[in-house]
């Protein structure tokens, strides 16, 4: 009981930077000021946000995080099972997929852009073999790998993590009870490591959908993402309550495909 | 012809694993529905060996026949073998049913089957009705039974069992040997079972293989092994012993405790360097006058069925002797024992304090 006080900062820290800001744009999000300064309540904001065009940009943000993640944990699940089989040199491969976290993503974003370039260090590399100077940067695909790039840790170390905290006897009883090797995978590996792709997909996709500039500086601005759109909003428009409106209806649809993904997740231990 | 043949046959098989020798130039022959239990202390290569029968290991050099055809490069789910595994390593995500199914899941046997199969096998482990319930809800020894029922459900030739009773409490422990023997007897199938436990070894098993680093020391029914252990190891390590020097004096004499004793042994070189094992139930107790040793008891200890008696006889030597006689430390007594009693053992690598 006496120790309860020393959680004060925490719910001070909670409320002034996390409820009060929420609640701020909730607020904002539901009200409108009127010339003469005062706050409307309204629905307006929230109705514009499912224009068509809107629509357009979230459907193509729900997209491209979806094939974020398809693509991160096509490459991080094998590599989280190799990773967590050889434990002596698997560090220094875990560090060199890190090690480029260390970094701000703007400025690595800004290095694939240099290596996407017409004139950049891949085209010129192509150019060796007779290539004409491919279209890279500025296409969808460009979006699509800075995505990966930037999120694919986020896959890998929860899957790893689990992955290493699996006994190799469980394999080894699945082998000796008959199965081969693809069957071991599919009947007792990948239930085993559930959790671990629950989490990664958990921390892929909820940022990717939200995730902003990259497109912008990938894509050259004709692939908008739903992030893009709300910064627009803020940074550019000045309209705080269509930009709260949009963070709005984002939450709740990010609060239900979390839902769905617990459900899946009957253990409720993902690593979250 | 083909009957004689030996089921499973080890040949000049080693092992290392980067570098460090674990198995050195193992021989030997496994028969069918025979019990065989690898006998040894904790790093001595029996787990390896059975892993490699298994194949979760491979050899580094050497071969496995098993009827006659070599199983060395087949994986461990082609081999008609099962293991029980220390750690059980049952499922967590299957309930006991699935996880006795699974193998015959992988064998697409139909439904039905599978169902009667589950069920015979849980009331021959003693837990019919545990179909539903999670791995987690069990005890060590439910685990225990349902890895055994596993295992068993698909009918392998050889059972593979890696000290499986290893986390369970001695009570227990008890009834669980004698039911894996029953099992055995039951199902006609051979058994090849890991454990420490000398005594384990000796309550089931119809062959022991004594290993010790990375050799089999000695291989031989459990009462060879007790009543003509081969070195100093194998009798130390199978039941309490006194291991004493001596010498030959030509055949059926040996010297030791400063006289001669007639022994059932022969063909040693005279004055041969021996060991001399005596099993400590082996020694009687008599009236001084009457001893072919005598000494002074310098401690009793009552341990349930005998007397833990320590003697030192009046050349020196520490004597262990269990007896349903009392005696009082301090007093004189005589110690007798016949040349049935009396075993010869060649110095082996055991005894020498340096080997070249």
């Amino acid at each position: 009981m006496q120790k309860k006080h020393l959680t004060l900062p925490y719910v001070v820290w909670m409320c002034l930077f996390t409820i009060v800001p929420l609640l701020l744009v909730f607020l904002y999000g539901f009200t409108t000021t009127n010339a003469s300064g005062d706050m409307l309540l309204t629905m307006d904001n929230i109705i514009k946000v499912f224009s068509a065009e809107n629509l357009k940009v979230l459907g193509r943000s729900l997209l491209y995080a979806a094939i974020t993640t398809i693509i991160c944990l096509i490459l991080a699940y094998p590599a989280a099972l190799i990773l967590a089989k050889k434990k002596g040199s698997a560090s220094f491969i875990s560090m060199l997929f890190i090690l480029p976290m260390w970094m701000n993503f703007l400025l690595r974003t800004y290095a694939w852009r240099a290596l996407l370039e017409t004139t950049g260090p891949i085209n010129m590399f192509l150019g060796l073999f007779g290539i004409e100077p491919q279209q890279f940067l500025f296409t969808e695909s460009a979006v699509i790998l800075g995505l990966v790039y930037n999120f694919f840790p986020f896959m890998l170390m929860p899957i790893q993590n689990i992955c290493e905290k699996i006994p190799y006897s469980y394999t080894e009883a699945a082998e000796d009870l008959g199965a081969n090797k693809l069957q071991t995978l599919l009947r007792v590996t990948l239930p085993l490591t559930k959790p671990g792709i629950i989490t990664g997909i958990t921390m892929v996709f909820m940022p990717t959908v939200t995730t902003f500039i990259i497109s912008r500086l990938l894509g050259g601005g004709q692939f908008m993402m739903y992030g893009d759109l709300i910064e627009n909003q803020f940074m550019l428009l000045r309209d705080w309550n269509f930009g709260s409106a949009l963070a709005v209806v984002m939450m709740v649809l990010l609060i239900i495909s979390m839902a769905i993904l617990r459900k899946y997740d009957k253990d409720g231990d993902a690593a979250l | 012809m083909e009957k004689k043949e030996p089921l499973i046959l080890f040949k000049n098989i080693f092992k290392d694993f980067d570098g460090v020798e674990v198995l050195n130039n193992i021989n030997f022959y496994i028969k069918k529905n025979e019990f065989l239990t690898l006998l040894g202390p904790s790093g001595c290569g029996k787990t390896t060996l059975l892993r490699l029968l298994g194949g979760f290991e491979t050899p580094s050099s050497g071969d496995i026949l098993f009827e006659g055809k070599s199983i060395v490069s087949l994986p461990p789910y082609k081999r008609r073998l099962n293991t029980v595994f220390q750690r059980y390593a049952l499922f967590p995500h299957l309930n006991v049913e699935e996880n006795i199914a699974f193998g015959l899941n992988i064998r697409k046997v139909d439904k039905k089957t599978i169902k009667k199969k589950v069920g015979d096998m849980l009331s021959l482990v003693g837990l019919s009705g545990y179909e539903k319930r999670s791995i987690d809800t069990l005890s060590g020894g439910q685990m225990q039974r349902i890895a055994i029922a596993r295992a068993l459900v698909n009918e392998p030739e050889v059972l593979l069992l890696d000290e499986p009773l290893g986390a369970l409490d001695l009570k227990f422990r008890k009834d669980m040997q004698l039911e894996l023997k029953r099992m055995q007897q039951q199902l006609g199938i051979t058994f090849v079972y890991v454990t420490h436990d000398q005594e384990e070894a000796m309550t089931m098993s119809d062959t022991i293989a004594v290993i010790d680093k990375g050799m089999i020391q000695q291989i031989g029914t459990p009462e060879d092994i007790y009543n003509e252990p081969k070195n100093s190891f194998v009798a130390d390590f199978i039941g309490e012993s006194n291991i004493l020097d001596g010498r030959m004096k030509g055949d059926y004499r040996a010297y030791f405790c400063g006289r001669e004793f007639e022994c059932l042994d022969r063909g040693f070189g005279d004055n041969e360097s021996i060991k001399v094992v005596i099993r400590p139930e082996d020694v009687d107790i008599v009236p001084e006058t009457e001893g072919m040793l005598r000494g002074t008891v310098h401690s009793v200890i009552f341990m349930g069925v005998h007397y833990d008696t320590r003697v030192l006889t009046d050349d020196g030597t520490e004597l262990i002797i269990h007896t349903t006689q009392k005696t009082t430390p301090g007093s004189r007594i005589g110690i007798s024992m016949g040349p049935d009693d009396i075993h010869i053992m060649e110095r082996s690598i055991y005894d020498a304090p340096v080997i070249a």
